[in-house]
């Protein structure tokens, strides 16, 4: 094969950038690779997004044949169909530009599902010990690797059709933090997941957990939050 | 667009009617033999407390289940939300609530 054949799913702003590109193959080349051909040797006004180039930041995902995937850990050889590939902005996100989308819902409803650390200590305490062969500790461990790709919240048709719903990754996030025995705020992460966004709006389907592509598992997370908020629901009535 | 008080309603109804629609299947099953007639129906339900309470929960368990289910194919596939989204969700639980309602008052009562 000499050449791939390549369509690019431009912004809805510019309806006459040029969308098929003829790229080199070469023995070795990831899809982020051939978008930063593209951009560096065809077409200087293509936007996109990337950063660490190894599967660590989190900023590269693109809808690949329209599956959701982390480019620059993606290998061509493993999405052409035939020698063609089609490469567009990820779902379930607005669009800045061609392949560039804008991930600030993605990180507020990080925020909302209170996926931040709350701490109770100062740094006159000592250090809290953290035991690993405590059992959730284990369920922390299991979420903890996640990188913001947003290809699991690009992945799920309930963020499609229900534009308030927090999402696979903050929500795997809220339980994480759950678990975690330096986390202080039990009750407000129960009630931030609860909400009219929250994690009983999953249908369990589990794309998230199909596509992530770091093998997380966002679907047995909201599944522990569902039923932590049900026993909640029973004890406290809410 | 479900909080946790609707989950747990629409959750705890379902399980509320696994019980009762493996019931009604098996009095189906055992009201057929023989041929099925309104007499033999009617014997069974009218005056009956144990068979108004045995449907009476089915209807209100399937209102409350199926209007919660409803809110969610309407505002996930028609986008509809805010009050119209309450007040659909709340017409068809009341619909379903009079319309099975009716039935099971006329097969103990009437
Ligand atoms: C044994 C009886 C039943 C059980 C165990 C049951 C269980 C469930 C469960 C667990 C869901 C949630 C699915 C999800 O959100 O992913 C659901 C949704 C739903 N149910 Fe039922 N159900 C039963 C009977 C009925 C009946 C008789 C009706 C008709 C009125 C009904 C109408 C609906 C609707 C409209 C939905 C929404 C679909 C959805 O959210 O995916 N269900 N049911
Ligand atoms: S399991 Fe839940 S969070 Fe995961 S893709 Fe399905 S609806 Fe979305
Ligand atoms: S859970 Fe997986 S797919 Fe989702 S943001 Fe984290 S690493 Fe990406
Ligand atoms: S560029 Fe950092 S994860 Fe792909």
């Amino acid at each position: 094969m000499q050449n791939l054949r390549v369509t690019i799913e431009r912004g809805p702003d510019q309806p006459n950038a040029q969308r098929e590109f003829d790229v080199p193959a070469q023995a070795n080349q990831t899809v982020l690779d051939v978008v930063s051909w593209i951009q560096q040797n065809a077409d200087p006004t293509l936007s996109y997004r990337f950063a660490c180039r190894v599967g660590m930041c989190g900023s590269c995902a693109m809808m690949v044949n329209g599956v959701p995937r982390w480019t620059c850990r993606t290998h061509i050889s493993k999405v052409l169909e035939g020698d063609s590939v089609t490469i567009g902005p990820l779902r379930n996100l607005p669009v800045i530009k061609d392949l560039a989308v804008d991930m600030d819902p993605f990180f507020d409803k990080w925020v909302a599902a209170e996926g931040v650390h709350h701490g109770a200590l100062t740094r006159d305490d000592p250090i809290a010990p953290v035991d690993p062969a405590e059992a959730a500790r284990g369920q922390a461990d299991a979420g903890i690797e996640c990188i913001n790709c947003s290809v699991c919240y690009a992945a799920c048709d309930t963020v499609t059709g229900n534009p308030d719903y927090l999402g696979p990754a903050a929500l795997q996030r809220a339980w994480t933090l759950l678990n975690d025995s330096k986390d202080s705020a039990r009750n407000a992460i129960l009630e931030a997941v609860s909400g009219v966004g929250g994690c009983h709006n999953c249908h369990s389907i589990g794309s998230c957990t199909a596509y992530c592509p770091n093998d997380l598992d966002p679907l047995s997370a909201i599944a522990g939050l569902k039923r932590e908020t049900a026993k909640s629901f029973f004890k406290r009535g809410r | 667009m479900l909080n946790l008080r609707l989950y747990m309603l629409q959750r705890l109804t379902a399980l509320l009617m696994a019980p009762l629609v493996l019931g009604h299947l098996a009095v189906m099953i055992y009201a057929i033999q023989g041929g099925l007639s309104a007499a033999e129906i009617l014997g069974r339900t009218q005056g009956s407390a144990l068979w108004f309470t045995f449907y009476g929960t089915f209807v209100v368990a399937v209102s409350i289940h199926g209007a919660i289910g409803l809110r969610s194919i309407l505002h996930e596939w028609a986008g509809l939300k805010g009050a119209l989204l309450e007040a659909v969700m709340w017409l068809a639980g009341i619909g379903l609530f009079i319309l099975g309602a009716r039935a099971v008052w006329a097969v103990t009562f009437a």
